[in-house]
């Protein structure tokens, strides 16, 4: 299976990113599957179009992206965290 | 210097601003006067904030985040400040839903990428309805202090 490249990220990229981009490396660990996780600010997504496999933020993105976007907001209160770790796991599966 | 600068200075425990532009100014304004970080911070914190919210809905009471480019910064801190009365601060990821506010958690960050720890132990601390219970209704400076302290646990950073 192709590494997806996965995009994480925030308004800054320094700080719910790094949170969101560390959960997601657990994840992968756990699940055995190989992600590229690259962290960036939200108004750098652009320049991954082609490349990326999934965005997965804290910031709200109001453009249309050619791959699936998922909210990160829970990775930082704990409310649904499981559900979004789902979603996650998803589309890294896929 | 890479510690984070966290003492009772940088604790605010009764923020009386009613609107969230005043209590990031507020908050930012004493870092400013500490050399914490640059005059610039202030205005860039705000305008983040607008564009970018960082309120988030806990179990208990709702905590913010704000943070901005690292250019801003001086030297890597930790602000901490209890509002008095709740402050709307807009939800992170979401244009249209605001939360009422009781903690703010400035976040004044010199590198990009880093601190992932000290993070994701800030952001367990917010999962705690009593943690955040504790903070808002705790008036010494010293104990918020010690408190987060000991939960974040800085030695092991």
């Amino acid at each position: 299976m192709k590494k997806k490249q996965v995009l994480v990220a925030c308004g800054a990229g320094v700080a719910t990113s790094t949170v969101v981009n560390g959960a997601i490396e657990d994840m992968a660990k756990e699940n055995d599957l190989k992600v590229d996780l690259v962290q960036i600010k939200i108004s750098e997504v652009g320049g991954y179009e082609d490349t990326a496999d999934l965005l997965v933020t804290t910031a709200m993105t109001k453009k249309e992206y050619p791959f699936p976007v998922i909210n990160a907001r829970s990775f930082l209160t704990g409310i649904g965290t499981e559900d979004t770790k789902k979603q996650i796991l998803e589309e890294l599966k896929k | 210097m890479n510690e984070v600068y966290f003492d009772e200075s940088v604790i605010l425990p009764d923020i009386h601003s009613a609107t969230k532009e005043e209590v990031l100014t507020e908050m930012s304004q004493n870092l400013v006067d500490k050399n914490l970080v640059k005059e610039s911070f202030i205005k860039a914190i705000i305008e983040r904030e607008k564009e970018f919210a960082t309120g988030l809905p806990t179990a208990g009471f709702s905590v913010a985040i704000p943070h901005t480019d690292i250019e801003h910064v001086n030297r890597k801190t930790i602000s901490v400040g209890i509002l008095k009365e709740p402050v709307d601060f807009g939800v992170m990821g979401d244009e249209s839903e605001t939360t009422p506010v009781r903690i703010v958690f400035l976040l004044a960050m010199n590198e990009s990428h880093s601190q992932l720890s000290l993070l994701q132990k800030l952001m367990q601390l917010f999962q705690n309805e009593e943690t955040l219970r504790y903070l808002v209704e705790e008036k010494s400076q010293k104990n918020i202090k010690e408190f987060i302290e000991e939960k974040l646990d800085f030695t092991k950073l």
